[in-house]
């Protein structure tokens, strides 16, 4: 029984694991790609939600609301890429994640203006019952999300792998100089790259709104995403994946077993301070790119 | 013509080390002083001093405190707040179990207690860089935060985890009006900040410099990284944690572990960025831009939007706030401090611009 239960708990805690990797995956495109630590992630997870929400209220049918979210999710890319990324080309890292903490604050307040300051259910017609296997009580929705989840990543996957647009994102990736001077459009695959994020956003908002509610603590989601990051490394997909599993399951497994020593709530920390202690082994995180400091 | 330098006139290593080697900068630091000093605390009104002046020196001091760190040794970090707390935590239990000891020993006391997590917090800064550190700077964040509630024995145990601090007493004179914290407030901060202006341009300081330019050409020039790491940690901690003690004293009156939450953070953050990273001056910009820009679109607001409702003219005002932010890290991504430089170099030559 003892042993089932510890089971039911890791299970639990990998599948919300890999909703953490949901959001962690839409930092780390933007990161490979532009080098930009878009802290703005969660917001635009909170803001494809609130869209896809708000048009299925206006009586849209599914397919259209989702169709619509994504467009949404497209535009803002664009605007960001021409109105922000595009005028702090050059500028040191820090600057540029400064300007996306102020496009947090746009898309927040944006959202809330357009869509309203409702919390609003979303309903997917994915059963949340618990389901038993082995005598382990697993949630329906979970093992959904996680295979949603799966198939972003093979979908992810074949098109950075085997298209066109995905190979110059890889370029782009590896080395910009380089990119642009083999004739890859820098901006058009920035634009994309964020348009891609978008995408990733609605997702992990579709199922992060189905699970939590659309509301404002959706932006936190990104906050829960961040020790998944440096866990997995900035730079890696599958990091992100397996990063989001690691911690899942440590914090569900911790919340649990060493929670009740210390009073409880260690929730909010406990990642973090978990991710940090693997840094301290390998500062790049699992499968982040090694650096080499050159004098 | 009037505002220059004209030529190297410098005979003594007295001159020569002076902190503003322009007389009209020194006599317009000084002029600006007493105006704080004197002119400001029997001027101003009491929503003022007490709404807008004292918060914006306390953020000015936690903005130097961030800007020794990220802006002079290169680490960035986003648990100021986290200290800042401890600092508030350290010097109400200072104040509460050792009731002899004067006042400002507990805030110096609270200082030092914040620099020593600081301290612990800034180990992993020897290995992790960048954003990784940033990252990791959260856990700070986010334990410290938690740790402060969980435990009572930090709030005295009271049941909802606030701390009021008894009124401040300085030489058996209790500091009641505005005007008095307000000037205990300029008095510490003056001090810290001179303190931070000679430090900054001190070995300690250009060891820090290095570490930021290069950490790796630092080590290889003899600056021991650790020491000037853990070092820079301390008295950025010292700084947030003594500004902390004062937001809870001077500013608050009641505090929460929550008046330290993330956004503080940020907010520091957007202070030392905008008013330019690696400047002391621009803390102090940066810290009055942030505080007076919400204050003015709150005005703006109510000027235009009779008709508009509450809801949409704060969301109005959050997308205001972020596009400025953005809108000024394009135009001067060096941030205030850069913009006062340039101005200077302008007023050099003036009025005959080649």
């Amino acid at each position: 029984m003892e042993l089932i239960f510890f089971f039911e708990v890791l299970v639990g805690g990998l599948l919300a694991g890999i909703m953490y990797s949901l959001v962690a995956l839409g930092f780390v495109l933007i990161y490979k790609a532009s080098g930009v630590f878009n802290f703005a992630q969660g917001a635009m997870v909170f803001f494809a939600a609130l869209a896809f929400v708000s048009f299925q209220s206006w009586g849209w049918p599914f397919p259209l609301a989702l169709l619509a979210a994504l467009a949404t999710m497209i535009v803002v890319a664009l605007a960001t890429e021409r109105v922000v990324l595009r005028k702090l080309v050059n500028q040191p890292p820090i600057t540029l994640f400064m300007a996306t903490i102020g496009l947090t604050f746009v898309l927040e307040g944006l959202a809330q203006l357009i869509f309203g300051t409702d919390v609003h259910r979303l309903e997917l017609g994915i059963p949340d019952d618990p389901l038993e296997i082995q005598g382990m009580l697993i949630s329906t929705f979970d093992l959904i999300a996680a295979g949603v989840a799966a198939l972003l990543v093979v979908a992810l996957g074949v098109f950075f792998q085997y298209t066109r647009v995905g190979r110059a994102l890889r370029a782009v990736a590896d080395d910009h100089q380089a990119a642009l001077s083999i004739g890859i459009p820098l901006q058009h695959i920035w634009a994309i790259v964020w348009a891609v994020a978008g995408f990733v956003a609605l997702v992990a908002g579709l199922l992060w709104g189905a699970r939590l509610g659309v509301q404002f603590a959706l932006t936190l989601v990104a906050l829960k995403a961040l020790p998944v990051l440096i866990l997995g490394g900035f730079t890696s997909v599958p990091g992100a994946i397996v990063g989001g599993l690691i911690i899942g399951a440590s914090e569900k497994l911790a919340e649990v077993y060493v929670g009740p020593f210390v009073g409880g709530g260690i929730e909010n920390w406990f990642a973090y301070v978990l991710a940090l202690g693997f840094l301290l082994v390998r500062p790049e995180g699992l499968f982040g790119e090694r650096h080499i400091d050159r004098v | 013509m009037i505002y220059r330098e004209s030529g190297q006139f410098k005979t003594s290593y007295r001159a020569d080390q002076a902190i503003f080697p322009i007389p009209q900068d020194r006599y317009a630091l000084f002029a600006l002083l007493a105006f704080a000093f004197i002119a400001v605390p029997l001027g101003a009104n009491d929503y003022w001093l007490g709404s807008i002046l004292i918060p914006f020196l306390i953020l000015s001091l936690a903005a130097l405190g961030l800007n020794i760190l990220t802006g002079y040794c290169g680490q960035l970090s986003l648990g100021s707040a986290a200290f800042m707390a401890v600092g508030a935590y350290a010097a109400y239990n200072f104040q509460l179990r050792l009731p002899e000891l004067p006042l400002l020993l507990d805030f110096l006391l609270a200082g030092l207690v914040a620099a020593a997590v600081g301290i612990v917090f800034g180990v992993p800064s020897l290995r992790i860089k960048g954003f990784y550190l940033a990252v990791a700077t959260l856990a700070a964040q986010f334990f410290i935060e938690w740790a402060l509630t969980k435990f009572g024995w930090f709030s005295n145990h009271s049941a909802s985890g606030v701390i009021s601090p008894q009124p401040m007493t300085i030489l058996g004179y209790t500091l009641t009006t505005q005007a008095d914290k307000y000037l205990l407030v300029l008095g510490i901060v003056s001090v810290l900040a001179l303190l931070a202006k000679n430090l900054v341009r001190s070995a300690t300081g250009r060891a820090w410099m290095a570490v930021r330019d290069m950490d790796v050409a630092a080590e290889v020039i003899g600056i021991r990284i650790l020491h000037t790491k853990l070092l820079a940690f301390a008295v950025s901690s010292f700084y947030c944690g003594v500004a902390g003690a004062l937001w809870a004293f001077a500013y608050l009156g009641t505090v929460d572990a929550q008046a330290f939450d993330l956004n503080r953070s940020f907010q520091i953050l957007f202070m030392v960025i905008i008013g330019g990273v690696g400047s002391i001056l621009g803390s102090f910009l940066g810290a009055a831009f942030i505080v007076l820009l919400p204050i003015l679109l709150n005005l703006l607001g109510h000027l235009f939007g009779g008709a508009v409702r509450q809801d949409v003219l704060s969301n109005l005002e959050l997308i205001t706030f972020g596009a400025l932010i953005i809108f000024f890290l394009i135009v001067e991504p060096h941030g205030l401090a850069r913009l006062w430089q340039i101005t200077k170099e302008k007023l050099r030559l003036w009025p005959f611009p080649h």
